[in-house]
């Protein structure tokens, strides 16, 4: 196990993401934050907090659970729990940041693009992930990235969040024996 | 996590556990049903058929609305309408339709543990949508969805179910379900319409209304099939609506917040009056929505991945 990211490099991160959200969209006018469960949430909120204090604005922030869009759903042995979406505001015309830990094999972000969809039409959608791992399987990009860690197939990236975790960090961790959920 | 069963034929049997799984599931879905499109793409792929091999709209109205909301796509059949009315046995149809490749079926036969007998015949799963006098599990878990959304929590909850306890599939449901989660149940009816087994439920048996209500803080008011009285078990409709009809009056004397439900459909003026059926404790309208809400949950926690896929 080998420690990528430490608390303050994840602070760093989310404060260029936010930077950059703001550079890209020449202001927050528009902008509402998505998180996708279950750590892309605090993510949000934190870059939507950074946002907030540096444009003087307030920005929806929303969570989003994925399970029911997942395209394994008849594949995996054990049923995933299902929570809640929460989208308490409309996304028609907004610039939507979708916001998740870790980009892998892209297959999360397709059902979360899915979902978000049937909540409206937004203007864009633009991804922020802490970490991109890499092995993609689709065709998805992030546009801000808090940093790229290659690795191999085997390994397991673990981004650990102070509000459930008791800290900040992403760690770098072999799998184990078992199939992926 | 999954439920322990891949079928869901009653709640006799049902843990706590997977009892507030599926509960707990069910918020969830309640959500999507809030949402501008109140679809989602769970369960694409999958085939369910409803079985209603007797006479329901509202139950079947929920299962199919719940079904399609999850994506799946559906065939139902009715008795009136179907090969049941040429002659063909419960076994055959079913045999028939499993040969089409149906993944889950639903179920309301008239013949307690019809449900039971399919779920051991076939590959898919099998969902009780109401079997004789016997179980009616998914009216009982909206039943305690409701009051868990009301209350916050069912344990501690004192429940008077009233009316004809000894032909009601929905009684025998909710005595089972809520006992397991901590729920206290009390009976009331005329002695001729509870089943002789009641001392063995684990209920308060009432045969007098006003006592029942004492500290109640739940009445579930049950449908009076007016055949009842053909078969010589009440004297008249208008002596049962004077000693068990649920009237503003009979209430004066119980909580002020005494919540009112109703399984449906609804004998206005006969079992409970229009006033208390449409007044501001009355929950049976959230009932019909959590109806969707839990049977989504349901179907979704039986579609769970093959064991055979490792």
């Amino acid at each position: 196990m080998s420690q990528i990211l430490d608390a303050k490099d994840i602070q760093r991160a989310i404060a260029r993401i936010a930077h950059e959200i703001i550079e890209h969209n020449r202001g927050a006018a528009d902008v509402v934050v998505v998180g996708i469960r279950a750590r892309g949430d605090y993510l949000a909120a934190r870059i939507a907090g950074v946002i907030e204090s540096i444009e003087q604005v307030s920005i929806p922030v929303g969570v989003i659970d994925i399970t029911l869009y997942r395209d394994d759903l008849q594949v995996v042995l054990e049923q995933p729990v299902v929570h809640k979406t929460e989208i308490p505001f409309d996304i028609e015309g907004k610039a939507v940041i979708l916001v998740d830990d870790v980009l892998n094999t892209g297959r999360t972000i397709r059902a979360a693009l899915d979902q978000l969809m049937d909540f409206g039409r937004p203007r864009s959608v633009q991804l922020a992930v802490l970490v991109d791992r890499g092995h993609r399987e689709l065709p998805i990009r992030a546009d801000y990235v808090g940093k790229n860690v290659p690795t191999a197939r085997g390994q397991r990236v673990v981004v650990r969040v102070g509000e459930v975790d008791g800290s900040d960090e992403v760690v770098v961790e072999k799998e184990p024996r078992r199939r992926r959920t | 996590m999954k439920l322990t069963s891949r079928h869901l034929l009653g709640l006799e049997d049902m843990s706590w556990e997977d009892i507030g799984l599926i509960l707990d599931t069910a918020e969830s879905f309640k959500e999507v049903l809030e949402r501008p499109i109140k679809k989602v793409p769970a369960l694409r792929g999958l085939t369910v058929a409803n079985l209603f091999f007797e006479p329901s709209t509202r139950t079947r109205f929920s299962f199919e609305l719940a079904e399609k909301r999850l994506s799946a796509d559906t065939v139902s059949f009715s008795t009136a309408s179907s090969s049941v009315k040429k002659g063909e046995t419960l076994m055959d149809t079913v045999k028939n339709i499993e040969a089409m490749k149906i993944d889950q079926v639903v179920i309301r036969h008239s013949a307690p543990g019809a449900p039971h007998y399919l779920a051991a015949n076939i590959d898919a799963s099998v969902i009780n949508a109401g079997d004789g006098a016997h179980e009616h599990p998914t009216q009982a878990l909206l039943d305690l969805f409701t009051l868990r959304e009301k209350y916050g929590r069912l344990d501690g909850l004192r429940i008077v179910i009233v009316g004809d306890i000894a032909h009601s599939r929905v009684a025998r449901s909710d005595i089972w379900g809520l006992r397991t989660m901590g729920a206290s149940v009390a009976v009331c009816a005329p002695r001729t319409l509870l089943p002789l087994d009641v001392s063995q439920m684990g209920v308060e048996v009432f045969i007098d209304l006003d006592k029942a209500l004492e500290g109640a803080d739940v009445i579930n008011v049950l449908r009076l099939q007016r055949e009842r009285q053909s078969q010589g078990l009440l004297p008249s409709a208008r002596e049962y609506h004077r000693c068990y009809g649920v009237t503003l009056e009979r209430l004066a004397g119980a909580k002020k917040t005494l919540t009112i439900m109703h399984p449906g459909p609804i004998n206005r003026g006969l079992e409970i009056t229009p006033e208390v059926a449409d007044g501001p404790h009355s929950v049976i309208l959230d009932q019909v929505l959590n109806g969707v809400a839990v049977r989504m949950a349901v179907l979704f926690l039986l579609s769970g991945g093959e064991a055979g896929i490792q």
